[in-house]
């Protein structure tokens, strides 16, 4: 008899497997929750992230089917459409992983993954996300607030803006060889945008550790701004003085702006940003201004013209 | 190689059902429930290609026949030129329906606006009096030269076609675009060639003074 047969009296029933993450109590799972993440190289379903706070309010929109989210998007360090990412981020390794904080601050400093998975509780985060291609999706994010990382890094005086760093390795990401953009990735934010409690560095979703074709094993997400501003795969974050020219802003400037802000009144050149296609749906649904977050950010641009700091 | 007109028949029937394929996959999608992430997207990507494929399949018939010398392959003609503008419909009501949920207006504005919808609309509008006149009774009403003129514009509508797909895809994606203006390029070249190929010699007459355009030689 094989040493790997498996009795069916041990298998653990659905049910059970399901309720794992309400039978996780206590605080000695967070680090557990380090350490699934960072271990994490599986292709399937990703481990569950155990004690997950979910006080955070979730809009009354149904969530996204998990396949669409994860066979559909952008992630052109891995080929350019929308399929590539989840056939192609494979060969992505997500540990070790450490991001790198640097720029104005008093004391550059670089990150393990587990050592920042330890700083905060993990908390889910039901956001719309708006591509600005027109189609959108409604996401559990598995995250903590940006602004948690002011806690451990001290900013100079000059810090006006934040970059934010995807990896760019040819070895794991095909792509990065071929001309599409400027690389390495670069987005970057506004430092009141940054520390907004909304803006979100994500290490999951659906209660699950981040898939790798969703930006593994950490992420930005800034739900009232069109998706490319989420930059994935971080490994550098640096705070600037000056307004950073962006991936997409060199890509096409009289397309793509700093702000990139959700607006239904601000077309793109090439299409109307009015209305939007949900994930899995058929008709076409309007898109709200800063994508339904505009009670929360909205006067973080006050007397700002929308239309030129598109 | 000559087929019968029974065998001619079976052959049109085997190729109706290929024909219907595409619309197979679709109709299996429906019945799984499963359009994947973006089924518009998925619909009008599947419909407009099998659009083209039909209609450089259409282009195919005359030069095939030319080389072969099979006549009968003219038979096939009208079918595939009607798929061409079935899987033209479906693309054209899901562009309609799906993205502008049959507001005139706002397909108007659109069809303005964006150049590849201009294109794309442009080259359904000059299918239309195709396949309506896509019969005998209309070859017979309208004699066979002026049906012929007006089947011509086939190669306007394969070119409008062509650019339609390059016009909307993204850079990194032109291959498939340029694929298909090559094989059209090769279609219609052919055409030309045949054309300048069949054309009567027009014998130069020796007695025929050359034109004088100038009083003086110019230096």
């Amino acid at each position: 008899m094989p040493a790997t047969r498996i009795y069916p009296s041990e298998i653990t029933p659905e049910s059970l497997y399901q309720k794992r993450r309400q039978l996780i109590l206590g605080g000695a799972a967070f680090a557990l929750a380090g350490s699934a993440i960072a271990a994490s190289n599986s292709p399937q379903r990703g481990e569950k992230i155990p004690n997950i706070l979910t006080s955070f309010t979730p809009p009354a929109d149904k969530i996204t089917a998990y396949d669409s989210v994860t066979t559909y998007g952008n992630f052109y360090e891995f080929g350019p459409d929308k399929d590539s990412p989840g056939k192609n981020a494979g060969k992505l390794r997500t540990r070790p992983w450490s991001i790198s904080i640097e720029g104005e601050v008093k004391t550059p400093k670089t990150f393990a993954l587990e050592e920042v998975l330890k700083w905060t509780a993990l908390e889910e985060r039901v956001y719309r996300l708006r591509c600005v291609e027109g189609w959108s999706a409604v996401v559990p994010w598995v995250g903590f607030p940006f602004r948690e990382l002011l806690k451990h890094v001290e900013l100079t005086g000059n810090a006006k803006y934040v970059e934010f760093w995807s990896l760019a390795d040819p070895d794991q990401m095909p792509y990065v060889r071929l001309p599409l953009l400027d690389w390495p990735y670069v987005e970057a934010l506004r430092l009141d945008e940054a520390m907004h409690p909304l803006t979100l560095l994500s290490v999951g979703m659906y209660g699950e550790v981040m898939p790798k074709q969703n930006g593994a094993p950490i992420r930005l997400v800034v739900p009232w701004k069109y998706g490319f501003k989420s930059a994935k795969s971080l490994v550098k974050i640096r705070f600037v003085e000056k307004q950073p020219k962006t991936a997409w802003m060199k890509a096409g400037p009289n397309e793509y702006g700093f702000y990139s802000n959700v607006n239904p009144d601000v077309a793109h050149p090439r299409w109307s940003q009015s209305t939007e296609r949900r994930l899995g749906e058929f008709l076409k649904r309007p898109t709200l201004p800063f994508n339904g977050y505009a009670e929360q950010v909205a006067s973080l641009y006050a007397g700002m013209d929308l239309r030129k700091n598109f | 190689m000559q087929p019968n007109s029974q065998q001619l028949s079976l052959l049109k029937s085997l190729l109706f059902c290929l024909a219907l394929l595409p619309l197979g996959r679709l109709a299996f999608a429906a019945y799984q429930d499963d359009f994947g992430p973006n089924p518009v997207e998925f619909i009008q990507r599947w419909t407009g290609t099998w659009t083209i494929n039909f209609l450089m399949l259409t282009l195919c018939i005359t030069p095939l026949r030319g080389i072969t010398q099979w006549h009968w392959l003219t038979r096939l003609r009208r079918m595939l030129g009607l798929f061409t503008f079935f899987y033209a419909t479906l693309h054209f009501l899901s562009f309609i329906g799906f993205d502008h949920d049959f507001a005139v207006d706002a397909i108007a504005r659109d069809v303005l606006k964006r150049p590849f919808v201009t294109v794309g609309f442009a080259a359904f509008v000059l299918m239309l009096p195709l396949a309506l006149t896509s019969n005998a009774y209309a070859i017979r009403k309208m004699g066979g030269r002026r049906w012929q003129e007006l089947h011509r514009n086939i190669y306007l509508i394969s070119i409008l076609g062509v650019l339609h797909y390059f016009w909307l895809v993204k850079a990194t994606a032109l291959i498939w675009p340029i694929a298909y203006a090559i094989g059209l390029s090769i279609l219609l070249g052919w055409r030309i060639n045949e054309r300048r190929r069949k054309a009567i010699p027009v014998a130069k007459p020796s007695t025929a003074k050359p034109l004088r355009f100038f009083k003086q030689k110019p230096d």
